[in-house]
């Protein structure tokens, strides 16, 4: 399991993939930081 | 078609046509206006940040990609935009999509027309309430028999420069054959430049012309009582920026005189919550017949062209489009829309893809006692994989109905082997322009009502996504869902 232990993190998610607030929880739980995380919509 | 005169008169009585008791409303007809305008493509929001940043050779490589407007009709997607091609005979066909063109296409077809450049810009001057637009002597002269009868401020060629180098917002037939410039509507209004007014000036008439089709072919003597706008636009002044009710200057365009109108505002949603919102309307009984109106988006032109220009690929988002959806009182034939299997996106509901998936798909179905295979065919974000995948986002619609398959492996309806096999049983291939509203669902629309009339569908859902999120003014998404019945009646 990836590592995320004194990490900071950028987390960028895409409406129809995965969301900011996913990516985030999932670093966050990997032991990161996220200090900015934003959805995108690419279409 | 005509576009001067021809007005549809209402034989309502009272400002407010009131219909009397409720009807069970239906979705008659849906027809789209296309407009090819390759000269446009540098006034999109990306093409324009890109060349202010790059210049010349730039510009040089878009004008290599561009297409021409023969191309742009014989483009498969585009005929299936217009009806001419099924959904589902994409399906099969080699892609790239611009590498087999139909041959023999017609610029028209059963739910709607693609506009030349030339006719889309004879269609801005009469647009043009405000007088804003100036054309070049020679290309107004040229314009001449498509105008027929409008007049427009012409100028030399000179001028035009002069009156660009002054702040008025250029307009190109090609990207380096300036033909034209829209003056701003105020000296120091922000939501008044001659950029911005050029956006809407470009919905107005698109979303004009679609209304114009639907209102000479389908039932022409009966009276619009509303229009409902769903545009991605923003009209307005300082003072109240993105006002709005872009739909009653399509309507007053497009010949009306007998209905009101107003806009919901939902990014790229809005043209379904504006379908539910009709049907409402329509079986409370207030209004017999709503119109639903969207313009093209002029800032989505070019969004992925640096995907199209690495792969080799002509600039692909070239076509403005408009659309207008009839929603009426039962007429026996046309499809039922199911005001009682609506959804839309609640705040508690997530946002992450499964829960949006849950709100908008499932749970209505769930509700009235329906499996997802019960849907012949889901209508979901159907933006044409040819122009999304060059640019790395990934062939949307095909995401979509991994999701919905998921589900029905979750709910027991399928197997986990099944789950190949659901994209072409309930879904559709991507084939609409990166026109965000018209993508989300209602591209669909057209075909919806054929099938579910004239060929063998039972139910289509709608499935449309707007990113509210982008506005920064929250961290939320929106959604909005309906199901189109067969009329039993």
């Amino acid at each position: 399991m990836l590592d995320l232990t004194n990490k900071l993190v950028l987390a960028l998610g895409e409406r129809d993939g995965i969301p900011a607030p996913a990516i985030g929880a999932c670093a966050e739980a990997a032991g990161g930081r996220v200090v900015y995380d934003v959805t995108q919509c690419f279409v | 078609m005509g576009w001067a005169g021809n007005p549809t008169l209402t034989t309502s009585a009272g400002s407010i046509p009131v219909a009397g008791r409720g009807h069970r409303p239906v979705v008659r007809a849906a027809r789209f206006a296309l407009a090819h305008v390759p000269g446009l493509v540098v006034a999109g929001s990306k093409p324009r940040r890109e060349l202010a940043r790059e210049g010349a050779a730039l510009r040089k490589s878009l004008r290599a990609h561009l297409r021409d407007f023969e191309t742009a009709v014989a483009y498969p997607p585009h005929q299936v935009m217009l009806g001419n091609l099924p959904p589902e005979a994409l399906w099969d066909r080699p892609r790239p999509w611009h590498g087999t063109p139909i041959t023999g296409a017609r610029a028209e077809g059963p739910a709607g027309l693609l506009l030349d450049e030339a006719t889309f810009h004879a269609w801005l001057v009469r647009g043009d309430a405000a007088k804003l637009l100036s054309l070049a002597n020679d290309y107004a002269a040229a314009l001449e028999p498509r105008l027929a009868g409008p007049r427009v401020a012409t100028i030399a060629a000179a001028g035009v420069a002069a009156a660009v180098a002054a702040g008025a917002e250029p307009i190109y037939a090609s990207p380096d054959r300036l033909i034209g410039a829209l003056a701003a509507g105020h000296e120091a209004d922000e939501s008044l430049t001659g950029a911005v007014l050029l956006e809407n000036l470009a919905a107005k008439v698109t979303g004009a012309v679609a209304l114009r089709r639907l209102l000479d072919e389908v039932a022409p003597d009966e009276p619009a009582d509303f229009l409902l706008g769903s545009g991605e636009e923003a009209v307005g002044d300082r003072y109240q920026r993105g006002g709005g009710n872009l739909a009653k200057a399509m309507g007053e365009l497009a010949g009306l005189r007998g209905a009101g109108g107003a806009d919901v505002k939902a990014f790229c949603a809005g043209p379904v919550h504006a379908l539910i919102l009709a049907g409402a309307l329509v079986e409370s009984g207030l209004y017999r017949r709503v119109i639903v109106v969207g313009g093209g988006s002029l800032a989505k032109l070019g969004m992925k062209f640096r995907g199209h220009l690495a792969a080799g690929y002509p600039i692909l988002e070239d076509v403005l489009t408009g659309v207008a959806i009839d929603v009426a009182a039962d007429d026996g034939r046309s499809p039922r829309l199911r005001l009682d299997a609506a959804a839309t996106l609640r705040l508690g509901d997530g946002d992450a893809p499964h829960q949006v998936a849950q709100a908008l798909t499932v749970a209505p179905l769930r509700r009235l006692g329906w499996r997802l295979s019960d849907v012949d065919r889901f209508a979901v974000e159907l933006h044409n994989p040819d122009i999304t995948e060059p640019a790395g986002s990934g062939n949307v619609p095909a995401h979509n109905y991994r999701l919905l398959a998921a589900l029905a492996v979750q709910a027991g309806e399928i197997d986990r082997a099944g789950m190949a096999g659901f994209e072409r049983a309930h879904g559709l291939p991507g084939f609409s322009p990166t026109q965000g509203h018209i993508a989300s669902a209602v591209a669909y629309l057209s075909h919806a009502i054929a099938g579910l009339t004239e060929g063998a569908l039972r139910r289509v859902q709608l499935v449309a996504k707007g990113s509210l999120f982008l506005g920064r003014m929250t961290t939320t998404g929106d959604g909005a869902s309906v199901v189109l019945e067969r009329n039993e009646r």
